[in-house]
């Protein structure tokens, strides 16, 4: 529904004094709120000419309730000029750049043709503050000693932060010594402002036609409307105001004293004080951080919130509040796997189905249908609301539902719930990149389960586990946003990811442990077996047996079986995963949609890695793609199920032997590293190149316990079998790897510390348990023991430091990256590949000719590559070679 | 700046002498131009020219296959089917490869249909327009930020470096740092000097600071007051100093006296106080007696036939200098003296080699285009500029855009001084105020052409008189009322038909 009105642009200016009076409902005289019964007093805070809060009252200028009418400002008339914080600085600068006497621009004419041309040129790049070029004009313009207008002589004008001006007596002065100075008053400021000619100003890069310099020495306050400073009311019945209402108080509390004060013909001391405490308001009305003063506080200590401090930082109302909205038709719970849906899928809890609702349109054609959903109510697949043709929303609830139904008529529109099929959004926090949110189809899951469900096989994209995670769930309202959501969020759309051009969904831990255990070696299943592993697959029939064994029972083998779920013309060859770990592993060989050797593991079917996917995507399409990662991640349970898969400790379990070798090993390199020691106290030790003796001892102690750890994880790795469920996860890329297996039945390894052995701690030490300055393998965090056999307590310690610091780094890591990252996308969001081919940014100016250099999409290249010419040419190849 | 120019004078005249060559052997002048710029030398052309391509052994496939032609007629008959193709060079110059490779299934039509469905496949990878390829460039670059290591050193390619790594050097990046916390030159060197070991070793501690201590002792004499140096005399061989030189360079020390006798030097302070000794001997330890004084260590590393330098410090224009170093392959971390040294697009290029190592090192796979985009997107204006408040998001034209990245207040009260307007054109601002953004699907304005079938009931279209916008579409065919309550039923809405 887009309105076809757009806001074009948005000029920004500073408001005149007149402009403040045109635009106020009131002026605001008195500083109290409200009277004895509670009602707001005419001409005070909370006029009810400001807009309204309360509900059951009316705006009086607009007439609106509350949530209708906006607001309106009021004013008030400051007995004496004040300058703006905001702009003391400039009126700072216009002052020095000016004649004390003509107010006239101290500059020469080539000067300031200079100063235009710098102001014209910085008006497209943005390239210097208004602060900046402001300091240049003024250090120009400050160098001369009399005004070139009217040949005045100038004083110095000293700016005091934050918000005083001095001035030299110029009048006192004799053969310019300086004499001392005295204070100018905003009055006097304003004065000079008011002189300055239009011209003059454009120099300095101001715009007099939206912002006058005297203008920011304020004679009229606007004050805000209510609605930007409701108050609230306490459950005690007592109202509590906003900090801006509470400044705006003391603000016409002083002026009333100074107007007062004034009246009476106070003392100049006794006016200058009250001058400088209404500068003081006025300042933290509009900026309470102000260096150089107090912040304003509240009665409990806390300091206000004012203007400034409600538009600044994160939770501030341009970060908190415009660039990141809240939004209806949305819910957020708990995730959890499940491996029946298709990767296109997500679970709905049926209580959440039934909050979340999409809005109808009642036409002739879908009468009858709509009118079902209105019967049916809250009930399930039921409808929430209606709303008739006088635009009044009615719930529906059980009772009327009835009545409503009958009524129901063409042109009625009607939320009706979530149901199965319908098109979703789907989120998970931090939404790094694109894949963060893609939409899904759902599946209402009936009962009382309370998780949002999906195929972990989505798990890589969404960066999401099961250990508690939650993720959001958006219900696009409009036919486009459906439209959109379908066609470019979808799950298939997204298998490619435009960082690399390669897979990012696929699957993970279970599909492959799984793939593996069906693929590998000659495993034969019977009749039923074969069923059992395809029943929940597309694949409509059990092809003919492999062949018959010993006792004449047919079998079916787990290639034939994956093979099924193969595009029929499939032909690819690769490296498997396991050819990392054993090189006499067969390479992968898919012929015609037939896998005739080799294994299925995570180089085949893996987010990041598996070819036989990326293949499937490229060639076969999105859609297929699906449709083999489906199957793929249905299938890969069954054998789980059927031949169990579990990993125990006792799985970890090495021959005694192997741990005596271990043992060994590791004696071995501690000897070594005593001696390296020894050496190096005896000045043995030949310093390497660059590198201090002390540094050079460590590197090889390192290097000699790595050694170490490495020669005892070997060990372990010959000793623990092929089919060890722990094995089968590494080798085949499912989870872990070799490392933390042999961590487990072997040997932990070296502790550290940014890179280096643990040497800190107490005296020369590191624990009270060793002598000080022993820089053995132990005393320095080397770890012997296995995860199995587990710890002693230094180990302990040691291993709890080592852990530490991973833990910070994440920490610090994330913090960092995020703030990278949101700095990246500010710098590049506007760039946009125009039908030219050219990339630019708002402005039109051309950031790339040719995107890319080629305009090639990485997310619909092969791996950067356009086109990936030998797998083209082997396809023709192949075809040939078929004839 | 003299040595400068008489450099660019020398090799603008191999390169002519070079493109000469080139344009005499048939290639047109701006491939030779191209090649050149791959530095290949006068000298590899000319040989390459002259060898006659092997029989049975693969040809020396490289930008000079097609020279080949009058040898085998199957490399004319690729060459005259590719070379013209709408491809980028890179991409016909892999097809024509492997077709050369599978000759034996080459046949004219087979050709000409792989060539073609090799063409379609280049233009279905286009990037549609309206792509925000900048969010896509900015989430690539940003998401494995996570991923990365943090350590801030780490030992990469050459051991006795200290080099900056993951992200704290993406970042560096970025943030186009003046100097890089770890700076480091990797120097090739010319013909001459790259493969022997001992001239590569002189070249390095030519290049490498040189300080006293590095060629003898230094002790204080608070009987005479003076400062003796004693030369070693190896030290001093091996660095090819000679004692009278290092005598002059101390000499240089202010208010000072100095004095050889053979390997000694004295030097005397004018004023006889301790304290100005202890400063005389400040002065001399921090003195450079010769090389460059920000490059503190040089490395040599045989890569492959070669010999490399690779120093800790960075002075490229100083170095540059140096006889014996190639100039077309030497290169420092540094983008701000590349940029300074080399021009812009040196830089660029720097920046996408950097950041395009650094995210590899870490086996993170992130395609050039986005790094491009980024270096582009810092470079653009002919000076390096920041990812960050004080570069690229600090000058862009929104000033909302501006307030809800950083510095929101001064932005605002800015922007009213000036009198800014925001076109509201960007993201962040559209975001803000509420509306679609001009991006993607924002983008685009024409959605259908409608015609109106002959014979149908629904009034023809009214003429394009500059009204903005159709009419709200007809009734629909039936003959229920419209939706009262519908004003904006969507554009695209069926009409009549």
């Amino acid at each position: 529904m887009t309105s076809p009105k757009r806001i074009s642009s948005i000029r920004f200016g500073l408001l005149s004094p007149k402009e403040v009076r045109k635009m106020s409902v009131t002026r605001i005289i008195t500083a109290d709120t409200y009277d004895e019964d509670g009602f707001p007093i005419e001409m005070g805070l909370m006029d009810q000419r400001l807009g309204v809060v309360d509900p059951g009252l009316r705006c009086k200028t607009c007439g609106g309730r509350p949530g209708e009418c906006p607001g309106h400002f009021g004013h008030v008339d400051l007995v004496a000029p004040v300058i703006h914080v905001g702009y003391a600085r400039m009126v700072a600068r216009v002052l020095q750049s000016t004649c004390r006497k003509c107010s006239r621009l101290m500059l020469d004419p080539e000067e300031r043709a200079k100063f235009k041309e710098v102001v014209k040129a910085n008006s497209t790049t943005q390239a210097l503050t208004i602060d900046e070029i402001l300091r240049d004009v003024a250090k120009d313009a400050m160098k001369k000693k009399q005004c070139p207008s009217c040949g005045e002589e100038q004083g110095e004008v000293r700016f005091e932060k934050p918000t005083a001006y001095f001035e030299d007596h110029v009048e006192y002065r004799k053969e310019g010594e300086k004499v001392g100075e005295h204070k100018l008053t905003p009055m006097d400021i304003r004065d000079r402002l008011e002189r300055v000619p239009d011209e003059d100003l454009e120099v300095f890069g101001l715009n007099p036609r939206t912002a006058r310099p005297e203008w920011a020495v304020l004679k009229v306050l606007p004050v805000p409307p209510v609605t930007t400073r409701p108050s609230i009311t306490l459950e005690s019945g007592q109202r509590s105001e906003d900090d801006l209402t509470h400044k705006l108080v003391d603000i016409i509390r002083i002026n009333q004293r100074f107007q007062e004060n004034k009246e009476a013909g106070a003392p100049q001391l006794i006016i200058e004080d009250l001058w400088e405490l209404l500068q003081y308001h006025v300042t933290t009305f509009m900026d309470n951080e102000v260096s150089g003063i107090p912040p304003a506080r509240h009665r409990s200590g806390r300091p206000l919130k004012t203007l400034s401090q409600r538009l600044k930082g994160k939770e501030g109302r341009f970060r908190g509040s415009l660039s990141g909205k809240r939004v209806n038709f949305s819910a957020r719970t708990v995730i959890s796997p499940d491996p029946g849906l298709s990767i296109s899928e997500v679970g709905v809890p049926e209580e959440i189905a039934r909050e979340l609702t999409i809005p109808v349109n009642v036409t002739p054609r879908n009468l009858e249908e709509v009118r079902a959903t209105v019967r049916r109510a809250t009930k399930s697949e039921g409808a929430n609301y209606v709303k008739r043709l006088d635009s009044r929303r009615v719930k529906i609830t059980e009772k009327n539902a009835e009545e409503l139904a009958t009524q129901l008529e063409v042109g009625w529109k009607v939320d009706r719930q979530l149901r199965d099929g319908d098109t979703v959004l789907f989120n998970r926090q931090p939404s790094l990149h694109r894949m963060s949110i893609m939409s899904h189809t759902v599946r209402i899951i009936p009962g009382h389960h309370k998780t949002f469900r999906f195929n972990p096989a989505v798990c890589p994209p969404y960066n999401a586990d099961f250990d508690g995670d939650e993720m959001n769930l958006h219900v696009p309202q409009t036919e486009e946003a459906r439209a959109e959501a379908k066609i470019l969020m979808s799950v298939q759309e997204n298998i490619l990811s435009p960082r690399f051009g390669g897979p990012i969904i696929g699957g993970i831990h279970d599909h492959i442990s799984g793939l593996f255990l069906l693929t590998h070696g000659d495993r034969r299943l019977t009749s039923e077996g074969a069923v059992d592993i395809l029943r929940k697959t597309n694949v409509p029939h059990l092809p003919p047996p492999e062949g018959k064994d010993e006792d004449g029972q047919p079998y079916w083998t787990g290639k034939q079986l994956f093979s099924l779920i193969l595009p029929p013309t499939l032909s690819i060859r690769f490296k498997p995963e396991i050819a990392g770990y054993d090189e006499t592993a067969q390479e992968v060989i898919v012929r015609n949609g037939v896998l005739e050797q080799g294994t299925i593991d995570e180089a085949a079917v893996g987010a990041f890695k598996g070819k036989i996917l990326d293949k499937i995507v490229k060639e076969f399409g999105r859609e297929e793609a699906r449709r083999f990662l489906d199957n793929a991640t249905q299938m890969s349970i069954r054998p789980i199920m059927r031949m169990g898969f579990s990993f125990g400790i006792s799985d970890e379990d090495i021959p005694r032997d192997a741990r005596a070798q271990i043992d060994e090993v590791i004696a071995l390199a501690k000897s070594k590293v005593e001696k390296l020691i020894a050496a190096s106290d005896a000045g043995e030790l030949e310093p390497m190149p660059g590198r201090t003796l002390e540094e050079t001892l460590e590197m090889k102690i390192m290097q000699e316990l790595g050694r170490a750890r490495d020669r005892a994880g070997n060990i372990a790795e010959k000793n623990l079998h092929p089919t060890n469920p722990g094995v089968i996860m590494a080798v085949s890329g499912a989870r872990g790897s070799m490392l933390n297996l042999t961590q487990m039945a072997a040997c932990v390894g070296q502790q550290s510390v940014r890179g280096e052995r643990i040497s800190r701690g107490y005296y020369k030490r590191t624990l009270p348990h060793f002598k000080q300055g022993d820089k053995g393998a132990e005393s320095r965090g080397f770890i012997r023991a296995s995860y199995k056999s587990g710890l002693n307590a230094t180990e302990y310690f040691f291993h709890a430091i080592g852990g530490r610091e991973g833990l910070v780094d994440t920490a610090v890591r994330t913090s960092q990256s995020g703030y990278l990252q949101r700095r990246l996308i500010n710098a590049l969001q506007d760039l946009e590949a125009k039908y030219d081919g050219t990339v630019r940014e708002t402005r039109g100016i051309v950031v790339q000719f040719h995107y890319g250099e080629d305009g090639v999409d990485p997310a619909k290249s092969d791996y950067g590559k356009s086109v990936n010419v030998p797998r083209l040419l082997q396809n023709y190849v192949d075809i040939l070679l078929e004839e | 700046m003299a040595d400068k120019k008489k450099i660019k004078k020398k090799d603008f005249k191999a390169t002519k002498e070079a493109k000469a060559t080139l344009e005499s052997a048939g290639i047109d002048p701006a491939t030779a131009s191209l090649l050149l710029r791959a530095n290949w030398t006068a000298e590899a052309l000319r040989e390459t020219l002259a060898r006659p391509p092997a029989p049975g052994a693969p040809p020396a496939w490289g930008p000079l296959d097609h020279l080949a032609t009058e040898e085998r007629p199957f490399y004319k008959e690729v060459w005259r089917r590719t070379h013209d193709l709408p491809l980028p060079p890179k991409l016909r110059q892999e097809l024509r490869d492997q077709m050369l490779r599978h000759e034996e299934h080459m046949t004219p039509p087979i050709m000409d249909r792989f060539l073609q469905h090799a063409v379609e496949r280049y233009r279905a990878s286009q990037v549609e327009p309206c792509e925000a390829v900048g969010i896509l460039a900015a989430q690539s670059i940003g998401e494995p930020g996570t991923q990365m290591t943090m350590r801030t050193f780490h030992y990469a390619g050459v051991a006795e470096l200290n080099v900056t790594l993951g992200l704290p050097r993406i970042i560096e990046i970025v943030d186009a740092r003046r100097i890089p916390s770890t700076p480091i030159m990797t120097i090739h060197l010319t013909p001459e000097y790259r493969y022997d070991r001992e001239k590569a070793r002189d070249l390095a501690l030519d290049i490498e600071a040189t300080y006293v201590t590095d060629v003898g002792d230094v002790s204080t004499l608070p009987d005479e007051a003076a400062l003796l140096v004693e030369l070693d005399p190896r030290l001093m061989a091996r660095r090819h100093l000679e004692a009278p030189q290092v005598a002059k360079r101390l000499g240089q020390i202010p208010e000072t006296r100095v004095e050889v006798k053979g390997n000694q030097i004295k030097v005397h302070p004018k004023s006889k106080s301790y304290r100005a000794l202890l400063k005389i001997r400040d002065r001399a330890l921090r003195m450079t007696l010769k090389g460059t004084s920000s490059i503190e260590r040089v490395v040599i590393r045989r890569e492959g036939e070669e010999y490399v330098l690779y120093t800790e410090g960075s002075d490229l224009p100083k170095v540059l200098k140096i006889r014996g170093v190639d100039t077309t392959r030497t290169r420092t971390n540094n983008i701000y003296e590349t940029a300074e040294v080399l021009g812009i697009e040196a830089a660029r290029n720097l920046i996408i080699h950097e950041a395009t190592e650094t995210l590899n090192e870490q086996g993170l796979d992130v395609d050039v285009r986005h790094i491009m985009l980024v270096a582009d997107m810092m470079t653009s204006d002919g000076e390096v500029k920041q990812i960050g408040r004080h570069g690229v998001a600090g000058e862009k034209a929104s000033v909302l855009s501006r307030a809800a990245f950083e510095v929101t207040v001064n932005q605002l009260l800015d922007a009213a001084i000036r009198g800014d307007v925001d076109e509201l054109k960007g993201v962040t601002e559209n975001v803000i105020v509420g509306q679609p953004i001009r991006l993607g699907t924002g983008d685009v304005e024409l959605v259908a052409k409608r015609y109106d079938r002959p014979g149908s009931t629904v009034p023809p279209h009214p003429p394009p008189d500059g009204s903005d916008r159709p009419a709200a579409p007809p009734p629909k065919g039936g003959d229920t009322p419209p939706p009262p309550k519908a004003p904006d039923v969507p554009a695209a809405a069926p009409g009549g038909s």
